[in-house]
């Protein structure tokens, strides 16, 4: 657990008054989330000029079209002044980081006119929809089917569940999301004659958001599933729990009470990554199923190099991954009180 | 990690060592060996291997289609129309040959790129765990960030911006270089881990005391007990890349046309799902049970290598 080990004691480090503050529990919380907020600001300027580096180091201009009629000189020159590109990489670095501190994150090279601030505005709720109900299903599911695994541990139960983690793990999302075109779109249409099937995508009616969301959230069911019974198996073999069997508690209470508190305290760890899977994962899924949300508009700037657009949600992905991480790391010093926090 | 070297000799005081010894490796390969899914996913890698290396010769030998001729009489069709086994695609090129030639891009991705990750990351976990201080910190620190960089982005960056022309191996090379960049970190992290673990144990204190150089210690000591954890790593690293690359290639930033990959191929597919259905079924297929295998392979390795782990 990155919360507890690892980090060295900086309490040493600060000056006696403040030391008493950091003594008690509530007191240690705050300062480490201070300090996690404030180390989000080196991690966040990194991302940025990692990024900005890469953007920099590419060959040939963003005004490059492939195939396509190549721009007159005068034409890229003026383009050049009207997006900063005319002046020294540096002094273009700092504008961005100083823009930034502004929340202006340029114009977009490929839908000109527009700025990135807009175009991360028009896609986010599709991803935001998308994203929230597969985090509805992953929850539910992901837990209720890993603690299934775990009270009926090698059965025909157990062993389907695992079996279809493993191939959930397994096959990518794109893979998934078009597999489930052809069956749910293209077969299912044939085979019922067109009374039932569920578009291939596009946005706009409820069947549309069907496919999209359990693409995404088939993944972060089967790792969720896999931990919860790993962690449950751990809990079932504790003292306490022959404790409370021993003095009569129905399965029930027992497995609720005592099971589920104590096994879904690891679960807790987990919900930091599947954020980051959700993110990476709506660039697939937004792809296969044509939807115009961020991942969407993300792939469209990767393929077009338009590189205050990939810049921008580079840095918007970044930040919500670490605020996700953080949050989860806080509430896990709530759901275990043995967390002690350095 | 220690890992026990025989199975354990009843309690009988017996000082006599038996004739028959059983090493570390031939424990972990009688122990794969009763795991049905590992040997499963073994044959698959396997059978896989011999179709990327004998499907060129096939083609050659006119045994097998070529996978960029389009035969204009047949386009979209399904299995076994005119004499294509798995159908044609949108251009009328047959299915099956481009799968077989496909196979070669992702298996050379898979591989290849564990080769580049485990000297980088042995080298940096070793002497990061080893020596400790401002070369640990420093990796510490440098992984926070790394992780708050999603693999597939940064992926998808790197490759957008250096993109090199060239027949498929060639343009391999940025993509080799951006999955390896952001994979090194983990293998990094765990040696290290590894290592710390294993530093503190009596019998690499008594190395020491004996006058081990640091370099024979970490060669002969460290290196050889924390290698089962990195070769469980490196196997689940092998489907992670080949999932990276196939994304790529849907997503149209990867190897380029002619050289069929089978992420291009889904995507192709998917332009003519209603025509042709199995010209997204074929290769989707052949992705997930690629990688399914190669996770069958890595849960093998995991229990035979380190017995405490397996339930």
């Amino acid at each position: 657990m990155a919360v507890i080990a690892g980090r060295p004691n900086r309490g040493a480090l600060l000056p006696r008054r403040l030391a008493a503050v950091t003594d008690s529990r509530v007191g240690s919380l705050a300062v480490y989330v201070i300090r996690r907020v404030l180390w989000m600001i080196p991690i966040v300027f990194f991302v940025i000029v990692i990024t900005f580096v890469l953007m920099h180091s590419a060959q040939g201009s963003p005004w490059d079209k492939a195939g396509g009629r190549q721009l007159s000189q005068v034409v890229v020159d003026n383009l050049n002044k009207k997006y900063g590109l005319d002046k020294p990489v540096f002094f273009q670095f700092l504008l961005y980081i100083w823009n930034v501190l502004h929340f202006d994150f340029g114009l977009s090279y490929q839908y000109q006119g527009k700025s990135v601030v807009q175009l991360i505005a028009e896609g986010w709720p599709y991803t935001a929809t998308i994203g929230t109900l597969a985090f509805a299903l992953i929850v539910p599911l992901g837990i209720g089917l890993g603690v299934l695994a775990a009270l009926r541990q090698n059965t025909r139960v157990d062993y389907a569940t695992m079996g279809f983690a493993t191939f959930a793990a397994s096959f990518p999302n794109f893979v998934i999301g078009s597999l489930m075109i052809v069956l749910f779109s293209v077969l299912m249409y044939h085979w019922t004659q067109g009374a039932f099937f569920l578009p291939a995508g596009g946005w706009g009616v409820d069947s549309h958001l069907i496919m999209p969301a359990i693409t995404l959230a088939l993944l972060p069911i089967a790792y969720t599933a896999r931990l919860t019974r790993a962690s449950t198996l751990e809990t079932l073999r504790q003292d306490y729990i022959r404790t409370a069997w021993a003095k009569g508690l129905t399965e029930r209470l027992v497995v609720i009470r005592h099971v589920l508190k104590n096994s879904l305290i690891p679960v807790v760890t987990t919900l930091g990554p599947t954020f980051a899977f959700l993110i990476t994962g709506s660039v697939i899924v937004e792809t296969v199923f044509s939807i115009p949300g961020i991942g969407r508009a993300f792939v469209v700037a990767v393929t077009s190099r338009d590189y205050p657009m990939i810049l921008g949600t580079t840095v918007l992905f970044s930040v919500v991954i670490a605020v996700a991480n953080l949050v989860v790391d806080i509430l896990y010093v709530f759901i275990d009180p043995r967390v002690r926090l350095t | 990690m220690a890992i026990p070297v025989a199975a354990s000799e009843p309690a009988a005081i017996d000082w006599e060592v038996s004739e028959h010894q059983i090493g570390l490796w031939q424990d972990a390969w009688t122990r794969f060996r009763r795991n049905r899914l590992a040997l499963v996913g073994l044959a698959i890698v396997v059978f896989l291997v011999v179709v990327a290396l004998i499907s060129p010769l096939l083609v050659r030998l006119h045994i097998l289609a070529d996978p960029i001729y389009q035969q204009l009489v047949s386009i979209e069709t399904g299995p076994g129309v005119n004499g294509h086994v798995m159908g044609t695609d949108i251009l009328g090129r047959d299915t099956l040959s481009r799968l077989m030639i496909g196979s070669q891009v992702s298996l050379t991705v898979g591989l290849l790129v564990q080769g580049i990750i485990f000297p980088i990351g042995l080298a940096i976990g070793l002497a990061s765990g080893y020596f400790g201080g401002r070369i640990d910190n420093l990796l510490m620190r440098f992984t926070d960030i790394w992780y708050a960089f999603p693999d597939l982005l940064f992926v998808l960056v790197v490759v957008s911006v250096w993109r090199v022309q060239g027949p498929w191996y060639i343009q391999l090379i940025p993509i080799f270089g951006a999955i390896a960049l952001v994979n090194w970190v983990g293998l990094a992290r765990l040696v290290r881990g590894q290592v710390l673990s294993i530093k503190e144990k009596e019998y690499i204190e008594a190395a020491r005391s004996s006058g081990s150089s640091p370099l024979k210690l970490i060669l002969k000591h460290l290196l050889p007990n924390s290698l089962g954890p990195i070769i469980v790593t490196l196997t689940f690293g092998i489907p992670n890349a080949i999932f990276l690359e196939a994304v790529l290639s849907f997503l149209g930033v990867g190897i380029q046309p002619p050289q069929p990959t089978w992420g291009q191929m889904v995507a192709d597919g998917t332009e003519a799902i209603y025509a042709n259905p199995s010209g997204v079924v074929f290769p989707a297929l052949a992705i997930g049970f690629t990688l399914l295998a190669f996770s069958f392979i890595g849960d093998g390795l995991r229990d035979a290598l380190d017995p405490r782990m397996k339930r």
